[in-house]
């Protein structure tokens, strides 16, 4: 193994050593891939929330529209971040089952899973998730609704903008809708492993 | 059956598949356009931006790739070399070995596909199973992928449902949305079962060693929840020198391939699980491959390392959009693998040699393409290397005859006119049997010649009276 590397980069050395000139670092500036257009004047909240929505997720700014938005769908079985649930247990009262523990051997017993995010991009519509914030990976990913608790302040406006934020946590992951796929004729079909709803509580 | 390889493909290829793959390609271009145009202000700024970020990251490879071998090993993953396929396909079994581990979930990587991974770890007795709900319908029905990022473009839902029954996956039924279901049932108890998540990396910043993963079903990140160990396998040229080169590429990335504004799933990994996290690897391994891109990085089509495998020219490529994917025989297919196929071949490159050639040279794709790559420039230099190597070329029309009329005016004069019969005789009658192959599957358009000629005369006569 040890071999190949010195093999590999001698290649990449011997490849390269006949450019007269190496292509140059491009200089430029991040915002020719940012949406100006759209984000101009406005309320990152109100961005987020209308651009969420068009990737086919939704914003909540209620929790109580939340809890009748799962009610609703029959989903009263559950996961949440035990660092969340004291502020949300009192609207979550009857006909709902919460566990803050997620056991992966019944993954399929819960419905949805309320998580806290690192924050989210207005641009895009995208939650963000990563080790240090997010209490389980899977309790984002398993259940067919997945909520992420989303503070007003840690909304970046666009792409470049949450690259540059992106700190040192080992994982960080960017949620845009829900999960889905058009591998089977094209049609577009949502939940495939992943959430088929993709929610943010913007507290 | 004459005519080139690729030719031979073309003409198994039923109506109907034809029909599928030329309605979804164009109808995803179209939106593509639509969308890159509408949001940005220079988005042909863009892709050459773009192109110029990759040129640099592959020119100075030597300087990124131990820099970014330096900072994976200190994120915490440990870091693998392999020369070619057999040496990386080696390199994760021995993780496997090492871990007393016999099953691997693996997401959509173009490189394991390439070195034929699966194939290799099952006559190891070790199951990698596919997880992209295309590739996974793809690995039941012991098949090849048509299109790099909608494996199964030239399957229909009831060849599908027919699969899913004999998997025992259930009875037939062949509602997209059931079959779909049906997966997610049956591949989130594979996750959580398995011992190792394979993936590959779109981007690798030398930076910070951030390796980017996007995925739209979510299927990466579920082998990186449900797993305790992180293989990615990774080809030389995927790394780009900074973390803000990542928001270019990702803003074009999924404009380019799905007209989406952005993948569901873009994962940013640096190493394994944070300590405090209960789900996901605690060991992770990077193998980065070579496996014949240091003799392309050599040769005098490098630019084709550039590609981001978002799959933008095969949908607008009017030869894909007739012959589909397998017809390239190769893993790449569409205009990235007339390119990238022949010369990952090295020595092999006759085998397929034809492909350059399967190009109308029309301009296409590189128009499209979000790292601006001059496909037709690098076809062409193929071209000629397969001149230069006497490669045969079978089916192809004899040149002779066209040099013959090219070099008499009066003779291409009246060959000009004399083709106007074209318009009126079937193709398939065409009485040259090297074209019968092409003719087979496709039209000519209405025959023009002589029109030029016409025209510039007319204009010269109005240009003196006025
Ligand atoms: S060559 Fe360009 S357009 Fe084609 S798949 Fe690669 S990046 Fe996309």
């Amino acid at each position: 193994m040890n071999d190949d590397r010195e093999a590999i980069l001698a290649r990449v050395r011997g490849a390269l050593a006949p450019l007269r000139e190496r292509a140059p670092m491009p200089q430029y500036d991040t915002d020719l891939a940012v949406m100006r257009k759209l984000i101009a004047g406005r309320d990152l909240v109100e961005l987020f929330s209308e651009r969420i929505k068009r990737v086919n997720g939704l914003a909540f700014t209620d929790v109580a529209a939340l809890v009748e938005y799962l009610r609703t769908g029959g989903w009263t079985r559950g996961y949440c971040d035990p660092a969340l649930w004291p502020r949300l247990a009192p609207h979550f009262a009857q006909g709902f089952t919460v566990e803050t523990e997620f056991d992966r051997a019944r993954v399929d017993d819960y419905a949805f899973g309320i998580t806290r995010a690192a924050g989210a991009i207005a641009e895009s519509g995208t939650i963000v998730l990563n080790d240090a914030t997010t209490s389980r990976r899977l309790g984002a990913l398993a259940p067919w609704v997945h909520v992420a608790v989303v503070e007003r302040a840690t909304i970046f406006s666009d792409l470049p903008q949450a690259v540059a934020e992106l700190g040192d946590d080992r994982n960080v992951i960017w949620c845009t809708g829900p999960s889905k796929t058009a591998d089977v004729e094209g049609i577009l079909i949502e939940g495939v492993h992943g959430p088929g709803a993709q929610i943010a509580l913007i507290v | 059956m004459r005519g080139q390889p690729i030719d031979q493909f073309a003409t198994t290829l039923p109506p109907d598949k034809r029909a599928s793959v030329y309605q979804s390609t164009k109808a995803t271009h179209e939106k593509r356009t639509k969308l890159l145009f509408d949001q940005f202000a220079d988005p042909n700024r863009l892709r050459e931006l773009a192109g110029e970020i990759k040129q640099h990251a592959l020119e100075n490879l030597d300087t990124y790739l131990p820099q970014v071998e330096a900072r994976l090993r200190a994120n915490g993953a440990q870091v693998h070399w392999a020369s070619t396929a057999e040496a990386a396909c080696e390199a994760v079994l021995k993780i496997m070995q090492a871990r007393g581990a016999s099953r691997m979930v693996k997401a959509k990587t173009m490189v394991s596909e390439e070195i034929e991974l699966a194939h290799f770890l099952e006559r190891h007795g070790i199951e990698a199973l596919e997880t992209d709900l295309g590739e996974f319908i793809v690995q039941i029905d012991h098949d090849h992928p048509s299109h790099i990022v909608r494996p199964i473009i030239h399957k229909n839902r009831r060849e599908i449902a027919t699969s899913f029954e004999r998997e025992g996956l259930g009875a037939y039924n062949d509602d997209p949305a059931t079959i779909t279901r049906r997966a997610r049932q049956y591949l989130r108890h594979k996750y959580l079962a398995a011992d190792v998540g394979l993936t590959g990396a779109n981007f690798v910043s030398a930076e910070s060693g951030r390796l980017v993963v996007v995925t739209n079903e979510g299927n990466s990140r579920f082998c990186l929840a449900a797993t305790k160990c992180h293989i990615a396998l990774i080809g030389i040229e995927k790394i780009v020198p900074r973390d803000r080169d990542l928001a270019i590429l990702l803003n074009l990335l999924a404009r380019s391939g799905t007209a989406q504004e952005l993948t569901v799933y873009t994962e940013f990994i640096t190493g394994p699980k944070a300590a405090a996290q209960p789900d996901g690897p605690e060991e992770m391994h990077v193998i980065f491959v070579d496996n014949g891109r240091t003799e392309v990085l050599a040769g005098d089509c490098r630019e084709i390392l550039r590609c981001i495998r978002c799959g933008a020219c095969l949908n607008v490529c009017p030869v894909y959009r007739q012959v589909s994917g397998h017809a390239y025989r190769s893993v790449y297919p569409g205009p990235v693998g007339a390119v990238l196929s022949p010369l990952l071949l090295g020595e092999k490159f006759p085998q397929k040699a034809d492909l350059p050639k399967a190009s109308s040279l029309c301009g296409a794709c590189n128009e499209v393409c979000p790292v601006n790559i001059p496909i037709p420039d690098l076809l062409l230099r193929l071209r000629h290397r397969a001149k230069e190597e006497h490669v045969p070329s079978p089916g192809s029309p004899p040149m002779g005859a066209w040099a013959l009329l090219a070099s008499q005016p009066a003779a291409w004069r009246a060959a000009l006119a004399g083709g106007k019969l074209l318009n009126y005789v079937p193709t398939k009658l065409i009485p040259v049997p090297a074209l019968q192959a092409w003719a087979a599957t496709r039209s000519l358009p209405e025959w023009r010649g002589g029109e030029f000629r016409k025209w510039m005369k007319q204009r010269r006569t109005k240009g003196r009276r006025d």
